[in-house]
């Protein structure tokens, strides 16, 4: 060890960091994958007969989230009332927005169902030294506190997604002017581009969390994490102003939230050709950022995990 | 009953000398953490940017489908662009007055865990104790929370096109966000002494929570409503948590309605008050209390 003035019980605890699994038996087969995907569906099956338990609750979750969503269906709904589009001529009339809002929907519900308790724990953990628990055991640290719980009550919101986005596209496919179907190729890109924006906000939340590593507490985590995603829930031509411009620069190229639901919805929003010259551009760099994301918020959890002091005993 | 009747009364000056240490505790257990605080409050007005640009984008596209340039002169809900941007600032103002985060969830929980009896044994009204941490709070905030106010309010000055209200607009508006605290108190302790017949009300408090967010006018301005809604909640007592204030400040509520708009808010404040206190006795009388 470099630092001899840190305390004894410290050292098992870095070496099992750095070599965690060489020493134990395997006891599985079927690889590695395999391996991740049973501890996986094993989480998911715990979860469900956890939430089942507490039906009562469940459902009271699942109707205050279906609430709050309509809520926000209703908000816009005013909206539209004065105006037919958010922001001029930039083709976010009501149907295509509805389908924004749908994507909006479907990659919270997502990330709430599977990593946002998981996040709220772990600060948790870190706090009352019961990462050493996490950290001993024989699977990937990152993968074990992001997956360990799933709410399936915020899937609820996913459900009306699908209901949301479903009415659009009918009024799109039925309206007098410039109806369209979608593509099956727009249907596949979107389903890949709203799996990168997952991908995204799973990073942004991973690398949140592993800041409570460094400040003991993280409470406000989830204020933070609502006000850094704030900027991702609309149309990114809203930015386009001159004091808008290095926002939108910020949250698409160093932080880029605003490619998250911006990318997929434009791609199912709109016949696939004619497009404009910058966006097949973005979507390449979605993609990019979706890589580049996830390896640095897998750097730094692991760069944290350094820094992390027992807290127990 | 509670055995605190049983005592003899208190003095008016130890009465006073209860209070301040209760606000002086409260005060110091919120200046501890001032950083943190004082972060979290200028977070806080992150989303106002996004409205701003949502609403300018909205404005840009009111302008253009009236083939119109934008200025101030398209209106949406009796609101120009600037008005609205100052509209959900000074909601934000409304907000640090009314809200009253973890009020109901903390009296439910001292039901449920059996903390109230501290309350019935000692010579401390919880109400008057909860109301005084309340105020406490609030005033830490107030500290701390002044600053990035003032420096967020002189950014946005330019939206403020009307200018400052006459004094008396500005009175009814001091009036409203202080009638804003108590009724935002009084309407939540009501929601948490249900408590004493449901015990578990974090279901009920999270509807609330929800309606009063879009019904209290903290996500839109409360005129955007069609007509037949609009009538119905201008009768809610929740508008006073956050539309009314603001709306006082921007001159949208006319000088000759100003009075009675007042007193019908004065008139549920007293309402809630009445309620509380009310549940507050009842509630007491079926609380029973086990071990030590």
């Amino acid at each position: 060890m470099t630092e001899p003035a840190e305390p004894q019980r410290i050292t098992p605890l870095r070496e099992t960091l750095t070599e965690p699994q060489t020493e134990l038996p395997r006891v599985t087969t079927g690889g590695e994958w395999g391996r991740y995907l049973r501890v996986f569906l094993t989480f998911a099956r715990n979860s469900l007969i956890r939430d089942m338990t507490f039906r009562a609750d469940f459902i009271f979750h699942c109707i205050s989230s279906i609430a709050w969503t309509a809520m926000n269906v209703g908000f816009y709904l005013i909206i539209f009332r004065f105006t037919s589009m958010i922001g001029e001529d930039t083709g976010w009339g009501q149907d295509e927005f509805f389908l924004f809002l749908a994507t909006v929907w479907f990659i919270n519900s997502l990330v709430q169902a599977f990593f946002m308790p998981n996040a709220n724990e772990f600060s948790e953990l870190i706090r009352t030294g019961g990462l050493d628990f996490a950290l001993l055991k024989p699977i990937d640290t990152q993968f074990l506190i992001s997956f360990r719980r799933i709410e399936w009550s915020a899937l609820s919101n996913f459900a009306v997604g699908l209901l949301i986005a479903g009415i659009s596209l009918h009024s799109l496919a039925t309206r007098e002017e410039a109806a369209f179907y979608p593509s099956p190729l727009s249907l596949l890109l979107y389903g890949f581009f709203v799996a990168c924006g997952v991908a995204i906000m799973y990073s942004v939340m991973i690398c949140l969390a592993a800041t409570s590593v460094w400040l003991g507490r993280n409470q406000s985590l989830y204020d933070f994490w609502f006000y850094i995603t704030n900027f991702s829930r609309y149309p990114m031509e809203i930015y386009n102003t001159p004091l808008g411009r290095p926002l939108l620069g910020l949250f698409t190229f160093v932080v880029p939230v605003l490619v998250v639901v911006n990318v997929p919805a434009r791609i199912l929003a709109r016949p696939l050709d004619p497009r404009a010259d910058w966006e097949l551009p973005l979507a390449v760099w979605a993609c990019v950022a979706t890589f580049g994301c996830v390896m640095f918020s897998r750097w730094l959890f692991r760069h944290s995990l350094k820094s992390y002091r027992s807290a127990s005993s | 009953m509670s055995l605190a009747s049983h005592l003899p009364p208190i003095g008016i000056g130890q009465r006073l000398r209860i209070w301040s240490i209760i606000v002086r505790t409260g005060l110091s257990e919120r200046i501890a953490y001032r950083g943190d605080f004082a972060l979290g409050t200028l977070m806080r007005f992150l989303p106002i940017i996004t409205q701003i640009f949502l609403w300018g984008a909205i404005f840009n596209a009111v302008a253009s489908d009236a083939g119109a340039e934008r200025d101030d002169s398209q209106r949406i809900g009796g609101f120009n662009f600037p008005d609205m941007v100052a509209y959900f600032l000074l909601t934000m103002i409304a907000r640090a007055f009314s809200s009253m985060p973890g009020l109901a969830s903390g009296i439910a929980s001292q039901v449920r865990q059996g903390e109230i009896k501290k309350y019935l044994i000692q010579p401390i009204d919880l109400i008057g104790f909860l109301l005084l941490s309340r105020i406490s709070h609030k005033l830490a905030y107030y500290v701390v929370a002044t600053l990035p106010f003032a420096f967020v309010f002189f950014l946005c000055r330019g939206f403020f096109v009307a200018g400052f209200p006459p004094p008396h607009v500005f009175v009814a508006f001091l009036g409203s966000l202080l009638m804003g605290f108590l009724i935002g108190f009084f309407l939540e302790a009501s929601i948490g002494m249900i408590s004493f017949w449901l015990l578990e009300v974090n279901s009920l408090l999270l509807i609330f929570m929800l309606f009063s967010f879009f019904l209290s006018g903290h996500m839109f301005p409360l005129t955007l409503l069609p007509e037949s809604v609009a009538s119905v909640v201008n009768l809610l007592p929740l508008k006073y948590l956050a539309y009314f204030p603001a709306a006082v400040f921007l001159n949208k509520i006319p000088e000759d309605e100003l009075a009675t708009e007042m007193l019908i808010e004065a008139a549920w404040l007293t309402f809630f008050i009445v309620a509380c206190r009310f549940m507050y006795s009842r509630g007491i009388r079926r609380y029973s209390g086990f071990g030590g």
